[in-house]
């Protein structure tokens, strides 16, 4: 609780201690008004003062003068009581305004909290970087370290620049930025990410990337700009509210006059003023739309916070509205349901064992730098013995042709293999298929191929459990390949043999205007598309630039389960939204039409007006929780 | 140009009032509150001297709000 909280607390309990008092104390006419006055200027005092600033400034619709006037006119029907000698209850004017000033209380306090809270969630920001100078440890700030600087991360602190690690090893929790809850663990030539925490060892640190550039700076931007950007419902409520107020005011100076005069002209009875003015005042009680107004944004602000404790990062509460509305679901293949690093998958009528098969092979492309070379060393790992290997050929789109350990290697595909006079034996599988032949006998192929993900079964039957309607792949590859992906994901449909444009194309073909559109990209050479869709998601795009750019969701590794989890948390948050506005509004307007008759005194008035925002302000803070989708 | 500034505000349509007030405030060209960031950025007119606009814009948010406050550098 800060200053002001704490002396709001003072007034409301000694105003409440001295309402209490005075029901026992027996005092009659001047004395008693006088003594009542004291805990609703005590009260009240701050409200009165606005309300007369804003008559000043010329806004009469501001919540405080309309609480003035409610109370002051009860505390007039008081004193007209009095004069006609009955007991003027004084109790109900002052019991308003501190039934206000305590929801206003409660709505500070619990604002400032969630703020807290949640920014506090998002605070990944590095204090220090300590950096090594002629041999000693320096504390210095994150903004003055150089690109190739060495800077020291000891267990327990945060990364504070992007790097190379260059000595150590260590476990990291990259959870404040991917949400991801196992450590990674890294040892030197890892490249470690700015704003994760190092657990275990001592690590040496080469920064790649100057702070400001860094991951986490480049998060917390995107993370504090996201409220800026409003969301309809929040724009509607803006809107709505400058119509409510002035609406409920007039209706109450109608509800004042209209029906006493009624009372004159058609029924010829004495006009009840008093009454009626009462229920215009209960009418001006009711007319803050306070609920709404607090809660909305709370919402989205909780939701937004929610979602980056998971890793997922949305721009703004107007894409967390659109994504809760997505019905087709388009994935670039390669990098979001596959892996895109080409991984030796199988091999097959192998006449030498496997392993030699592969160091063959591996030999053989060792001085190539082409993508299915660099995995079939990586299937190989063990050193390249580049002795062992002479007179590499090239034959270019084809294959290669080397003597290793003085037989004549040749590996490439089935075009190679007969134009050496060798019949290959065709494969079934998709993928890129290396056939090989030692000395002109054929000894079996090796199938390289993209890696499907673990998770992405999983995420398919996920997007399609919680209601989207359409999946669809585009790919660049073949249609083999393809096939098999969407065979094995089970997507409805797909589209391959696609150029990067064509992509593009396909999508602006696919955005129909009825249903909302979500892209999903790995952030290479799809920042257009992702631009271009309703919804560009990217994923893993830590390292790219132009995709965090482009993107509206930016996915903080690549595990595309988080695609459902973002499209869950956006659907919680709405409904939480929706709820708040149809409870919000029903009880007004049920409290606005009790209190018209009637029914509902300014007691109840205010009760409703400050119970439906605590309870709306507790409902918006349930967005913040979130569900991680791991398995399904 | 493009500026932030923090601010300090207790109600969130209080928030809105004075976003309303600093949008209308000369030079001031499209103005948000970010009322849970607790935070302004205002989009300023070319050629302008933002000191002097945003000590109009405080005088003006002053008046829809008494309780805020605009932190300017």
């Amino acid at each position: 609780m800060n200053l002001k909280q704490k002396k709001m607390l003072i007034r409301i309990i000694i105003a409440s201690l001295l309402l209490i008092g005075f029901h026992f104390v027996p005092m009659h006419g001047v004395i008693r008004f006088s003594a009542y006055m004291i805990p609703y200027i005590i009260i009240g005092y701050d409200i009165i003062r606005k309300a007369y600033r804003g008559i000043i400034n010329c806004r009469p619709f501001d919540e405080s003068l309309l609480m003035a006037v409610a109370t002051l006119g009860a505390v007039a029907l008081a004193l007209y009581q009095e004069s006609h000698g009955l007991a003027g209850d004084y109790v109900e004017a002052i019991a308003v305004m501190l039934f206000y000033q305590t929801g206003e209380f409660f709505q500070n306090i619990a604002v400032a909290k969630s703020r807290k809270n949640i920014s506090e969630l998002m605070d990944i920001r590095p204090d220090w970087a300590n950096i090594e100078v002629n041999g000693e440890i320096k504390k210095v700030n994150p903004n003055e370290v150089k690109v190739g600087d060495i800077i020291i991360v000891s267990a327990g602190e945060k990364v504070p620049l992007d790097g190379i690690v260059v000595e150590g090893t260590s476990s990291l929790n990259t959870s404040a930025l991917t949400g991801e809850s196992i450590p990674r663990s890294v040892s030197v030539d890892d490249e470690i990410i700015s704003g994760s925490i190092n657990l275990s060892g001592l690590l040496k640190v080469k920064v790649v990337k100057t702070f400001g550039e860094s991951t986490v700076s480049r998060i917390l931007e995107l993370v504090e700009n996201a409220g800026s950007k409003k969301s309809k419902s929040e724009n509607f409520i803006s809107k709505f509210a400058r119509v409510y107020t002035p609406f409920v005011v007039y209706s109450a100076m109608a509800l004042a006059i209209l029906p006493p005069l009624a009372e004159i002209v058609f029924l010829n009875m004495p006009a009840e003023w008093n009454v009626w003015i009462y229920r215009a005042l209960t009418f001006l009680v009711i007319s803050c739309p306070c609920a709404l107004v607090v809660s909305i944004p709370l919402s989205f602000f909780a939701g937004l916070g929610g979602a980056s404790k998971a890793g997922i990062l949305i721009k703004g509460s107007n894409y967390l509205e659109t994504l809760s509305k997505v019905k087709t679901v388009v994935f670039d293949k390669t990098g979001t349901l596959t892996k895109g690093i080409f991984e030796v998958n199988a091999v097959h009528h192998n006449r030498i064992e496997e392993e030699k098969l592969i160091e063959y092979t591996a030999l053989a492309e060792s001085a190539s730098s082409h993508p299915i070379a660099l995995s079939l060393r990586k299937a190989y790992d063990k050193k390249i013995d580049m002795t062992r290997v002479k007179d590499i050929q090239e034959i270019s789109g084809n294959g290669i042709v080397a003597k290793i350990d003085g037989m004549e290697v040749i590996a490439g595909n089935g075009k190679i293999m007969r134009k050496f006079g060798i019949e290959p034996i065709e494969c079934h599988s998709a993928g890129t298929i290396i056939h090989v032949a030692i000395d002109k006998n054929y000894m079996g192929h090796i199938v390289i191929s993209d890696v499907i993900k673990p998770e992405s079964e999983s995420t398919i039957k996920s997007l399609k459990k919680i209601g989207i309607k359409n999946i669809i792949m585009l790919t660049g590859d073949l249609k083999k390949s393809a096939q098999f992906v969407a065979e094995k994901l089970k997507i409805d449909k797909y589209y391959c043999e696609l150029l990067p444009d064509e992509k593009l194309e396909k999508v602006e073909e696919l955005i129909d205007g009825k249903n909302i559109l979500a892209f999903v990209g790995d952030g290479i050479n799809d920042a257009p598309v992702l631009t271009r869709a309703d919804i560009g998601i990217a994923m893993g795009a830590m390292g790219s630039d132009a995709a965090i750019e482009a993107a509206d969701v930016v996915l903080m590794d690549d595990n595309p389960l988080k695609i459902t989890s973002a499209i869950k948390i956006s659907q919680k948050c709405l409904r939480i939204v929706k709820q708040n506005i149809w409870f919000a509004l029903g009880v007004k307007f049920i409290c606005l039409i009790l209190g018209a008759v009637g029914i509902v005194n300014m007691w109840l008035a205010v009760f409703a007006d400050v119970g439906v925002m605590i309870i709306c302000i507790m409902n918006a803070f349930r967005a913040l929780f979130v569900k991680q989708c791991y398995k399904y | 140009m493009k500026q932030s500034y923090k601010i300090e505000v207790d109600c969130a349509n209080c928030a809105n009032l004075m976003e309303e007030a600093a949008k209308n405030t000369i030079g001031v060209k499209d103005a948000v509150v970010n009322f849970m960031a607790q935070k302004m950025d205002v989009e300023f007119n070319d050629g302008v001297d933002c000191r002097e606009i945003m000590r109009q814009v405080l005088k003006n948010c002053k008046k829809v709000e008494e309780d805020c406050e605009i932190y300017i550098l």
